[in-house]
């Protein structure tokens, strides 16, 4: 059975680091839900963060390649740990109207999401949160008319007291 | 000091005395260092995918890390098929190769290929040097990676600028930093334990072993285990030699033309004890129906391997040396018993065989089976890929380890001949013999010259039955006999449509090339027979010749290479031939 699996690599900071993750990943078949990545407290190492739609068995084949990537640090799959703080950033733009303005103002309120720009046709407004949080975003904008939006896809980090930095 | 000059002494470091390879444009400067040094060999073929070969072959004899060094551009891509082969053989090799100055990289410069995008899945790591003084670290981890845990193919492309810039104060690392690359050499107790108590559990157990026992040098902890515990074992095309072909409890090769026992022996175990295989689809057949009756211990140094193709209820992660070596210490005695009965009676009923008595024409398999009254223990054999390379699996006599150098993984034709002058070139004094056909040895014929040139040793035994005689065979046996395309006499005076030679006496067949003359043409001593009963007169003249020779066999055309698994069937439905 296919799900959603949520994967953290640990590279080190290389040329064509991102290449070879995404050749490996094309080269077995598999599709990249979202891949997010940025340099961190150590220049010499590299976070990527990675969702992938595949059942558990060519997850596991897939860790064991991504591994065996010279460049790989480390490979964790946090699909089914608890104790990951797993954010999501989204940047939005939707249409409004006389009407409709203050019934969006109160939604992007509620959500504490922040607008980032407001014309007489649309606002502009980003978010962070949880993955679920920022889907019924965009499910309650709908009706007002999502003109687009970004989403930056899974970024994720360790809760306190566990030994995964 | 110059990068040319960095790069010479970094190789120099890492013990290289030979290398295999041609110039161009690019590696003036790499090879203008050569040309003022008497510390490296060096061999220039007449074909960038020959060097990558003749390196490959030279690793596989030697163990050290065998080096190639070519141009940019079409000197580059011309080793991409040398380059997959090592990679799917897990031999080490190192490629350097030059690239445009720097200035041009990206700009589809003249001889400008993307090395580094070409190589990144059939290499295990690659490199492009953007500085120089990057030059020793990257040469040294090259060298790291190729050579440790599973080896492989490392590429390393250097636009030809680096080598001409100077450099004050050059450092040489002593060691390397990799923090992604720590190869498991030990595997864990715990799990080793449980293999002990499951070959004391198991009815019947059977050992599965591969390249990986040679890769490792495990061949005496093999003979060891083996001793102690009477498990019958087989051996993939990869594992040839590591057990002599004659030793107690050992059943031959299993697979698509392996032998009967072997595939009968993993269809029945209970246990199946894999070392260092990868469980290739030659050998299992559809995966569902592989040794479906047994619990399977997978021991290999590559993690990425254990469950890949079939699942391992007991995985160790590890060197095959020093897991064999913990399992020796640790597995009880075991004693022949009705299991060890049964897989010998498999063994005596259904022997390989060929008929010559009742041929007229010279069957390839004879011609193999002599060859083995001609050799030594030491003896090295390289071999092209097809029915001649089956055959050279079965019939030839393997004594060692390192010393059966084919293309077990990714089937190159065209491998054998500069492999066997690598191989001849690093261990001069060896006898290398080459088992090709008539399709393999025209893909890389121009060594020849290479041979003649620098003397290189290489017998070479072309057994020529005009066909690309694999395919031949599964036209013969699964499309109704439809050669198409398969016969390398087919000519325009050929029928459009034709179902082979016998019976025909329209069929034109004209034979060319004249290999004895191509021989001769490049200054290689040419034989040629297709008499039974010179066979054994011209393997004496040439294999006791001094120098470089080539002997044709001109043999049976529609013979197939037995026994058979088909594509798709499980490992106990053989086809056995006549």
């Amino acid at each position: 059975m296919k799900e959603k699996h949520t994967i953290i690599l640990t590279v080190m900071n290389r040329v064509g680091i991102l290449a070879r993750i995404s050749g490996l990943l094309a080269q077995r078949g598999f599709n990249i839900e979202s891949v997010i990545g940025a340099l961190t407290e150590d220049p010499d190492v590299y976070k990527i963060t990675l969702v992938l739609y595949e059942s558990e068995r060519a997850i596991e084949q897939v860790t064991k390649q991504l591994n065996k990537l010279i460049d790989t640090i480390k490979v964790i799959d946090i699909s089914h740990k608890n104790n990951y703080i797993i954010r999501e950033y989204i940047i939005i733009k939707v249409k409004v109207n006389q009407n409709t303005r203050s019934d969006v103002i109160e939604l992007i309120d509620v959500f504490k999401a922040k607008p980032l720009d407001i014309s007489q046709t649309h606002i502009i407004t980003e978010l962070s949160g949880n993955v679920r949080k920022v889907d019924r975003f965009i499910d309650l904008m709908k009706p007002y008319g999502v003109s687009n939006y970004v989403r930056s896809g899974e970024f994720a980090m360790t809760e306190f007291n566990n030994e995964n930095k | 000091m110059k990068g040319s000059k960095i790069l010479l002494e970094s190789l120099l470091k890492e013990n290289v005395d030979t290398i295999f390879g041609y110039p161009g444009g690019s590696v003036i400067p790499i090879f203008d260092e050569f040309y003022n040094t008497n510390k490296i060999k060096f061999l220039l073929t007449r074909h960038e995918q020959g060097a990558a070969h003749a390196a490959d072959g030279y690793a596989r004899v030697t163990q050290k890390v065998g080096v190639c060094i070519v141009t940019s551009g079409p000197g580059a891509t011309n080793t991409i098929t040398g380059i997959a082969n090592a990679k799917l053989d897990s031999i080490p090799i190192v490629v350097i190769s030059g690239q445009v100055p720097s200035g041009n990289l990206g700009t589809d410069a003249f001889q400008e290929t993307d090395m580094v995008g070409l190589t990144r899945s059939i290499s295990k790591h690659n490199y492009l040097i953007k500085e120089v003084e990057n030059i020793p670290k990257i040469i040294k981890e090259a060298f790291y990676i190729a050579k440790n845990g599973r080896p492989g193919p490392v590429t390393v492309d250097i636009p030809v600028d680096l080598m001409m810039q100077e450099v004050k104060n050059v450092k040489y690392p002593t060691k390397v930093e990799l923090p992604g690359f720590k190869p498991n050499i030990k595997g864990n107790p715990k799990q080793v334990d449980k293999l002990v108590n499951a070959i004391s559990e198991a009815k019947k157990p059977l050992l599965y072993i591969g390249g990986g026992v040679i890769i490792s040098k495990a061949e005496k902890e093999l003979v060891e285990l083996i001793k102690k515990t009477n498990i019958p074992t087989v051996s993939t095309m990869m594992g040839l030699g590591s057990l002599p072909y004659d030793s107690e409890n050992y059943l031959g090769m299993p697979g698509m033309h392996g032998v009967v026992s072997a595939n009968y022996a993993i269809a029945e175990c209970d246990l199946l004890i894999a070392v260092g295989v990868r469980f290739d689809d030659r050998i299992t057949g559809p995966r569902d129906t592989f040794a479906k009756n047994s619990v399977v211990a997978h021991i290999d140094i590559d993690p990425a391997e254990i469950g890949k193709n079939i699942f391992a209820d007991i995985p160790i992660v590890g060197d095959a040396k020093s897991v064999l070596k913990e399992l020796n210490e640790k597995v009880k005695n075991r004693k022949k018993d009705d299991w060890n009965k049964k897989t010998e009676k498999w063994k005596n009923e259904n022997p390989l065989k060929y008929d010559q008595k009742n041929s007229k024409k010279i069957l390839p398999q004879f011609v193999i089976n002599k060859v083995n009254e001609f050799v030594t223990d030491d003896t090295i054999i390289a071999t092209d890929v097809g029915q001649h390379q089956m055959w050279s699996a079965q019939f030839y006599h393997h004594q060692k380890p390192n010393r059966y150098l084919t293309s077990g993984g990714l089937g190159t034709m065209g491998y054998g001949l500069p492999a066997a002058m690598g191989a001849s070139f690093g261990f001069p004094k060896k006898q290398v013999i080459l088992f090709s056909g008539d399709g393999s040895i025209q893909m890389n014929i121009q060594e020849l010259a290479t041979l003649a040139l620098n003397n290189i040793n290489v017998k070479i035994i072309i057994l020529n039955n005009s066909f690309l005689g694999m395919v031949r065979q599964w036209q013969d046996l699964f499309w109704n006999k439809n050669y198409s395309a398969t016969c390398l006499r087919r000519n325009s005076e050929c029928k459009a449509q034709c179902k082979g030679p016998e019976n025909d006496d329209d069929c034109p067949n004209l034979y060319i090339p004249d290999f004895v003359k191509v021989a001769e043409a490049n200054g290689v001593k040419g034989l040629r027979t297709d008499k039974v009963e010179e066979v054994e007169k011209i393997l004496k003249e040439g294999l006791e010749y001094d120098g470089p020779v080539l002997m044709e066999f001109l043999v049976e055309k529609e013979e197939n290479v037995y026994p058979m698994v088909p594509a798709g069937k499980m490992n106990n439905q053989i086809l056995l031939g006549d």
